[in-house]
């Protein structure tokens, strides 16, 4: 018994050890992506520069928590930018029509659309048994037209739209501003269904093995719609954030956001095929990719080389977590067969 | 030994009448019959294709019954997924692995179904304490918080007996639980069974080894061809019994092996072993002669013929064609000594489905049909033409995806496909599984005629009648072992089965 508890212990110090390491790494890679731009250009950790680094990232962080419920399941939805552009528009248009609407209502309107979005998407996925990549890439095409056609060529601006909704786009409670709480809101309650609650584990499973979900009795095909709508509805309330902070939204609001998101997920290491990674890592991911962004704006790196600088980071998270798989999973059997040998 | 005393007069848990499945046109089950009672171990029992999975995928709630009646304590019920078989209290152990390779041996075990505290949230610690029991109920010092990832497959075998064991269930029904598993794991898991048995489950054991069926179980159900034939206290059956049940068929003249003259030997395997898979098997086929490779599921059949052919290496032995050895693992130069393998799923190793039949039939030979590197269409259209001719292929137009086909054309094309290399050896893996009657006659009309003009066969099939009925010689194979050898006089069905599942000596 001694030896299993020892054993125990290796194993559990193991695993969390890759737990841990994979969100450290982020952590890490920010850390030294700040010192080095800071070095070089000291304006870069200047409060006002971190407060928009941590503004930019919010957005992308509440799209990356959607993208990896989805992606946990093995699917994918590369509509979400597509239903942020519908979103951020319902809500303008909102305002701009009537200054006195309740906020509330618009935030409830703006991630209900995104939530119908969703459910769209989830019911062609599993009772269409279309595979998610080909549904949600109609659908990026179908929202983003649908967007155009309900626009008409309109604009909303910022001075049609009333002071207390852009507020929260730009506002702090206790110096933190409102939109980086509200992400860390979102990033902490999907966490923990994820991690302590039983349909987020089933989402695990399913991704893990979709047959044996099935046959260990996982209702799949409900748990895979939930995803599926809470990503459209996060993309829902990130539309009604995008037009809280940038004002200015016509039909091609976030065209685009929906590969940043899923590269977030991946650079946080959510694996492609489902079954593992947390939310945690996808908003560091998202926070990752846009300080990479923003430093090498700072540093005046020309518009190429940011976006291949964001093409090789996804190939570096890729080819460590490969490493990292391969690694633990010769370890796990080489422990098996000293056990099988005693 | 003796069974604990269960009523046999009290009202079945669980009860299936004239239960029928069909997959397209396969009828997997036609009359399934079972009762379980509580107290009661029974064993199913019945050759591959019998029909004794599907029997317990319609119980477990994986698949719906297209007819018959199910009934729980009486009343009438009807499954819809594997939810509901749950609720009703019934554990299965399913012979496809169902774990999730990314979450822990605890989270496996409870997927579904984990141990909640204060405001709903998984109470960890409870879960892990719960899973321990298990697996110390089991025996088997697991650590709960590893990943399933790189268990070995006895281990991953006990996280599924443990994930049956995790609630309390009134059926369990177990699916060749014991084929991974070594003796003192089989012991434990035959305790543990015994204690449910007393606490009032009813369980359902599958298993291909009598001596396990005589040492667990109270009863037993025959199944054949898609049907429950038999059923019995086990005191009334002798393993011989058993075996007949199983079989009990006539053979009629489906078989046409016309009388070859048998001539050099072409392959000899020479003492080829690959670890963990089949060790020290030597043998080998002549000129003009069918061989048959029997035994059971997962005794290591397949993976000779792969390992001959090339595509596994071994680890020791080697394997001549016509006196010449072949290199390992390398599939290549077997084809080019002459040898052609068909593998057991034509649908993914077989056959391009989306091509042409022209294509697929003429896919070996595409070197000599090519000038330029472009394939001259007239060329290939005639090759293929010339054996859709000679095996009676049934086909609309030649350009037609080979997916139109039935399955019997399509295997008739794969075997246009191998036999336009002109190979000395065939290599036939479950030649006729999935076939109709009709079309399976005369694909063992054209084994025959082949082997009539000096081809060498090995077959390697899972039906009885067709090893009886085709082969010369008839090798039989037990977990990774060859365990007997019979000529066409001495083999028939009992002697078979007695080499593949080790009941009594070989006679």
């Amino acid at each position: 018994m001694t030896a299993v508890a020892v054993e125990g212990a290796r194993a559990r110090r193991l695993t969390e050890w890759v737990l841990r390491v994979r969100e450290l790494g982020i952590v890490a890679a920010l850390a030294l992506l700040i010192t080095v731009t800071a070095i070089l250009e000291p304006r870069f950790i200047e409060a006002n520069s971190l407060r928009n680094l941590a503004l930019n990232a919010s957005i992308f962080a509440i799209l990356a928590v959607g993208q990896t419920l989805v992606i946990i399941t093995r699917n994918v939805d590369l509509s979400v930018g597509s239903i942020l552009g519908l979103s951020a528009f319902l809500a303008g248009d909102l305002l701009s029509g009537n200054q006195d609407m309740a906020l509330p209502l618009v935030f409830l309107l703006g991630i209900g659309l995104g939530a119908a979005c969703g459910l769209l998407n989830g019911v062609l996925v599993t009772w269409g048994q279309v595979p998610a990549l080909v549904v949600t890439l109609g659908t990026l095409y179908a929202f983003r037209g649908l967007a155009f056609l309900w626009t008409d060529g309109r604009q909303v601006n910022a001075e049609t739209l009333p002071d207390s909704f852009l507020n929260i786009g730009s506002d702090s409670i206790a110096g933190i501003p409102i939109l980086v709480l509200i992400a860390l809101v979102i990033v902490v309650l999907v966490g923990q269904w994820l991690r302590d609650y039983r349909p987020g584990r089933e989402l695990y499973a399913i991704g893990s093995n979709p047959e044996g979900a099935r046959l260990a009795g996982v209702r799949s095909d409900r748990r895979v719609l939930v995803a599926f709508i809470l990503a459209g509805a996060l993309a829902g309330l990130g539309g009604v954030l995008f037009t809280a902070r940038f004002g200015t939204v016509d039909a091609t609001a976030g065209t685009g956001y929906e590969l940043t998101v899923i590269a977030a997920a991946v650079v946080g290491g959510v694996a492609i095929f489902g079954g593992t990674g947390t939310v945690y890592g996808a908003a560091l991911g998202a926070l990752l990719l846009g300080t990479i962004t923003s430093s090498l704006i700072v540093l005046r790196v020309e518009a190429f080389w940011q976006q291949a600088a964001i093409g090789a980071l996804l190939l570096v998270a890729i080819a460590l977590d490969k490493l990292v798989a391969v690694r633990i999973e010769a370890a796990l059997r080489r422990r098996r067969s000293a056990r099988r040998a005693d | 030994m003796t069974p604990a005393a269960f009523d046999p007069a009290s009202e079945p848990i669980i009860a299936l009448r004239g239960a029928s499945k069909s997959y397209g046109a396969v009828r997997a089950l036609r009359d399934g019959t079972l009762e379980l009672r509580a107290g009661e171990v029974r064993g199913l029992i019945g050759e591959n294709g019998a029909g004794k999975s599907t029997l317990v995928k319609v119980l477990g709630g994986v698949v719906r019954r297209d007819d018959g009646e199910m009934l729980a304590n009486g009343e009438s019920v009807d499954f819809h997924s594997p939810h509901d078989a749950r609720d009703a209290g019934i554990a299965v152990i399913y012979q496809e692995p169902t774990l999730f390779p990314d979450l822990s041996i605890a989270e496996n075990v409870v997927m579904g179904y984990h141990p909640r505290g204060a405001l709903g949230r998984i109470d960890r610690r409870t879960m892990h304490r719960q899973v321990h029991g298990l697996l110390d109920r089991l025996g088997v010092p697991l650590d709960s918080d590893r990943p399933v990832r790189g268990l070995s497959i006895a281990d991953q075998q006990i996280v599924e007996i443990a994930k049956a064991l995790s609630f309390d269930a009134r059926v369990l029904i177990m699916d060749e639980p014991t084929a991974a598993l070594s003796g003192p794991e089989v012991e434990r898991l035959f305790a543990v069974v015994r204690a449910l048995q007393e606490q009032g489950a009813a369980i359902l054991f599958i298993s291909h080894r009598l001596d396990e069926i005589q040492a667990i179980c109270g009863t037993v159900t025959v199944m054949r061809d898609g049907a429950v034939v038999h059923d019995a206290p086990i005191g009334d059956m002798t393993p011989d019994d058993m075996v007949r049940r199983m079989v009990g068929r006539e053979l009629g003249a489906l078989f046409p092996k016309q009388d070859a003259r048998i001539g050099e030997p072409v392959l000899k395997v020479h003492r080829l072993t690959r670890e963990g898979v089949f060790v020290d098997v030597s043998f080998e086929v002549r000129a003009g002669e069918i061989v048959a490779l029997a035994g059971l599921v997962g005794a290591g059949r397949s993976e000779v013929a792969r390992a001959i052919f090339g595509i596994d290496r071994a680890d020791a032995g080697h394997v001549e064609i016509s006196g010449t050895r072949l290199p390992a693992g390398r599939p290549l130069a077997a084809m080019r000594a002459g040898i052609a393998f068909v593998p057991e799923d034509r649908r993914l190793q077989g056959l391009v489905m989306d091509l042409s039949i022209a294509r697929n039939a003429t896919l070996t030979r595409m070197r000599a049909l090519t000038r330029l590197g472009l394939i001259r269409a007239g060329a290939e259209n005639r090759l293929a033409r010339d054996w859709a001719e000679r095996l009676r292929l049934r086909y609309h137009r030649l350009e037609d995806p080979v997916g139109f086909l039935s399955g019997g054309n399509q295997q008739k094309v794969v075997l246009a496909k191998w036999l336009a290399t002109e190979p000395k050896l065939l290599i036939l893996d479950e030649p006729t599984r999935g076939i109709d009657v009709g079309t399976k006659a005369e694909v063992h009309r054209l084994m025959s005629e082949l082997a009539g003009r000096g081809l060498a066969v090995l077959m390697i099939s899972s039906e009885l009648p067709e090893v009886l009925g085709m082969a010369d010689r008839v090798l039989v194979m037990r977990e990774g072992l060859l365990t007997g050898e019979l000529s066409r006089e001495e083999a028939d069905e009992e002697r078979v089965i007695r080499a593949a599942t080790g009941v009594g000596a070989a006679a």
